[in-house]
């Protein structure tokens, strides 16, 4: 398995690399673009432990959607870097501590027995569907976790839209709503007035 | 190394899709001006070779030997970076596509998922060039394609979503033989909606008129890559048509059956024995390629009858009609699949 | 009508339509003409590249009335005169610049001895700037050279003068 070995640490490294360029670089949109090469090298790795759905999936979500809107909310912002950096040593007792809390906590996790319970992940066979097996278990039993899941997505999207829709901007907006314009007849705009004296 | 024999025989296979797509590119550039010219009353390019045949060839010496232009100001490794990025997903998608029963690079359960991820990840050379070119025209042409390509590939899912519920799989052999039984058996007649849709989407998706917006050389010059120019610039255009052909085999293999035949059915068994003419008739890759080509041809014939869109008009057709199209006739195909209806979901 | 226009445009009715169109041109018959091989047929009042003329026996025909000068709404045509031995009188200078030539053919249409002419000729180039500012001696040359020319094409237009 030498090939599958390479394939590992080189990706592996690649995500190692990225996730330290991605919270040191100055650039925001570097930044973003490391995050971006760190989701790619770990789908690998997940397809690589023969979890192709999540990995294919990370990909298609998280890189294909949520970094791309990321990217271009960086890009229209002019970040000032100096005054991101400004509150360095200020914040830097909590973000110390938090960071402490979780890496004592990734330890904690990662030492127990059971995590190290299998050194290598099950094999399953070539016809496995990875896809099937997920949908099956996704629907049968988690459907209701499933749903509510879904549920409060949806009540997340309802929530942005309502957010965006100011009632006052349709009033004073000066635009032109074009569908509405092209519908417009004669009849609607000129009225004929009989000036002739009576 | 022990895999070394298998990683020649995927390096050789993946040498047979690549470079006879670099030459369908090649030759779609030349297809795409006869076409437009003969539409409009010319007669195109016909100077470089008989009938222009080595127009193509003339055009890649061009750019091959053309220098890159590097903008000052500009984001050097990200501007270089980005044609590669937006050439790499168009030609790694080829991975999964089948020609004919079995004829693929990697045989994956989720081939459906895989092409629409890395389909996703083309939006990032395009990103990336309009950012790095530091030009307004650039960045206003790359927010453009971001924004549309972001909003079709959720129509474009939900298209995929219906033709997936009726075939029951995500393996695209499985899809294909799933329409098996003739002509009125493909997707296109049960699916017809989600057939429009699904090329709307992909015309969209691929930049091309109508919906070439982040190009829309009239308003802003060339949109992402007005800054490009040579071997980078080609890339880009390698990109797009190599995009183009995919959605064109992608809709060939998803709504008309692929490599099926559609004399299925139609024509007695003794016909498909016959020698030459028999397997001309029955299943095989040259199927596959006419109803690419068709597609290919309308695009084409898209670019050369419609006006572009305005930006508005393209975000509601995206949002407002397709989606919801999309979204009803999911629940058509699944109260169809219920109640097990007519001929397809039986 | 607004239930039949959401149909219409919903079924994209008139997208199939427009489609219809360009399909039928795609096999009409096609119009181009293949430039150095082929061309277009032109009139014999085209208005080329300036000549001078002269008369059968050699005297040039520009009386040095100034009409043209006068008439040239560019201010391409400059022109200096003086009276020869023989009591008549001639042009010392008679500039074009091709630069400012809108190619009217005004100066062709006040000259009362047809001296100063358009020809046929469209394709022309200069190789030198200076050379796009022609003398007397290269309009008359120039109409030396296409002085048949010329006159066909006088010929072919005269019932219609």
């Amino acid at each position: 398995m030498t090939l599958e070995l390479a394939v590992f640490y080189g990706f592996a490294a690649v995500l190692v690399l990225a996730s330290l360029l991605m919270i040191t670089v100055r650039n925001p949109v570097h930044a973003a673009l490391s995050l971006v090469a760190a989701f790619f090298a770990a789908a690998v790795l997940w397809v690589l432990l023969e979890a192709e759905f999540l990995g294919i999936v990370l990909v298609l979500v998280y890189v294909g959607a949520v970094m791309v809107l990321f990217l271009f909310v960086v890009m229209t912002l002019d970040l000032n870097v100096s005054q991101l950096r400004e509150g360095f040593v200020r914040y830097l007792p909590i973000g110390g501590l938090v960071a402490l809390v979780m890496g004592a906590g990734m330890i904690w996790v990662l030492t127990r027995e059971t995590v190290f319970e299998r050194t290598t992940p099950l094999r399953a066979g070539a016809d496995y569907n990875n896809t099937l097996a997920i949908g099956q278990v996704l629907y049968t039993e988690y459907v209701y976790p499933f749903e509510i899941a879904a549920v409060i997505l949806l009540v997340a999207v309802i929530a942005a839209i309502t957010l965006t829709l100011d009632p006052r901007r349709r009033r004073t907006s000066k635009s032109i709503d074009p569908a509405e314009a092209v519908k417009v007849r004669a009849k609607d705009r000129i009225k004929m007035v009989d000036l002739r004296q009576k | 190394m022990p895999e070394l024999p298998l990683l020649l025989e995927i390096l050789l296979k993946i040498g047979m899709v690549v470079s006879p797509l670099l030459l369908a590119v090649a030759y779609a550039t030349y297809a795409e001006r006869k076409v437009i010219g003969y539409i409009q009353v010319r007669i195109g390019p016909n100077r470089v070779g008989p009938r222009g045949w080595l127009q193509p060839i003339a055009d890649a010496v061009k750019l091959l030997t053309k220098e890159i232009i590097l903008p000052r100001q500009a984001n050097r490794y990200l501007f270089l970076l980005a044609p590669v990025l937006a050439l790499v997903p168009a030609l790694a998608v080829w991975a999964v596509i089948p020609f004919s029963d079995g004829w693929v690079i990697a045989d994956i359960n989720a081939a459906l998922l895989y092409v629409l991820a890395l389909s996703s990840l083309g939006v990032y050379g395009i990103i990336l060039a309009g950012w790095a070119s530091n030009s307004k025209y650039a960045l206003l042409g790359a927010m453009r394609s971001a924004a549309q390509m972001v909003s079709y590939e959720i129509a474009m899912g939900f298209a995929l979503v219906g033709v997936l519920m009726a075939a029951g799989s995500l393996h695209l052999g499985q899809i294909v033989s799933a329409q098996q039984g003739g002509i009125w058996h493909w997707y296109w007649l049960p699916l017809l909606p989600l057939f429009v849709v699904y090329f709307i989407a992909g015309v969209a998706e691929t930049n091309r008129a109508p919906f070439d917006v982040p190009e829309g050389e009239s308003e802003i010059v060339a949109g992402f890559h007005v800054e490009y120019s040579g071997m980078a610039f080609a890339l880009f255009f390698l990109a797009e048509y190599a995009n183009m052909i995919l959605i064109a085999a992608l809709t060939a293999l998803l709504f008309l059956g692929g490599w099926l035949s559609p004399f299925e059915g139609l024509l007695p068994e003794a016909a498909f024995a016959l020698p030459v003419i028999g397997w001309l008739l029955g299943p095989g890759i040259h199927w596959l390629l006419l109803k690419t080509a068709f597609f290919l041809f309308v695009f084409f014939w898209l670019r050369a009858t419609f006006p572009r869109y305005r930006y508005d008009q393209l975000m509601r057709l995206g949002w407002k009609v397709l989606i919801p199209v999309t979204l009803v006739w999911i629940v058509v195909i699944g109260l169809a699949i219920g109640f097990n209806l007519g001929p397809w979901f039986s | 009508m607004h239930i039949r226009h959401f149909f219409k445009s919903f079924l994209l009715w008139e997208l199939f339509q427009g489609l219809r169109l360009t399909g039928r041109y795609l096999f009409a018959r096609k119009i181009t003409v293949q430039y150095p091989e082929e061309s277009t047929p032109l009139s014999p009042r085209f208005r080329g590249r300036h000549a001078l003329r002269r008369y059968p026996n050699g005297e040039e025909r520009c009386i040095a009335c100034k009409l043209c000068e006068a008439v040239c709404p560019a201010l391409a045509i400059t022109i200096e005169s003086t009276t020869r031995d023989d009591g008549t009188r001639r042009t010392t200078r008679y500039d074009i610049d091709l630069f400012k030539c809108i190619y009217c053919g005004f100066c062709e249409e006040a000259c009362p001895v047809d001296s100063i002419v358009e020809t046929q000729v469209f394709a022309y180039d200069f190789k030198q700037r200076q050379d796009a500012i022609q003398t007397k001696a290269m309009l008359l040359a120039y109409g030396d050279e296409h002085e048949t020319a010329i006159q066909h094409a006088r010929t072919l237009d005269a019932p219609y003068r």
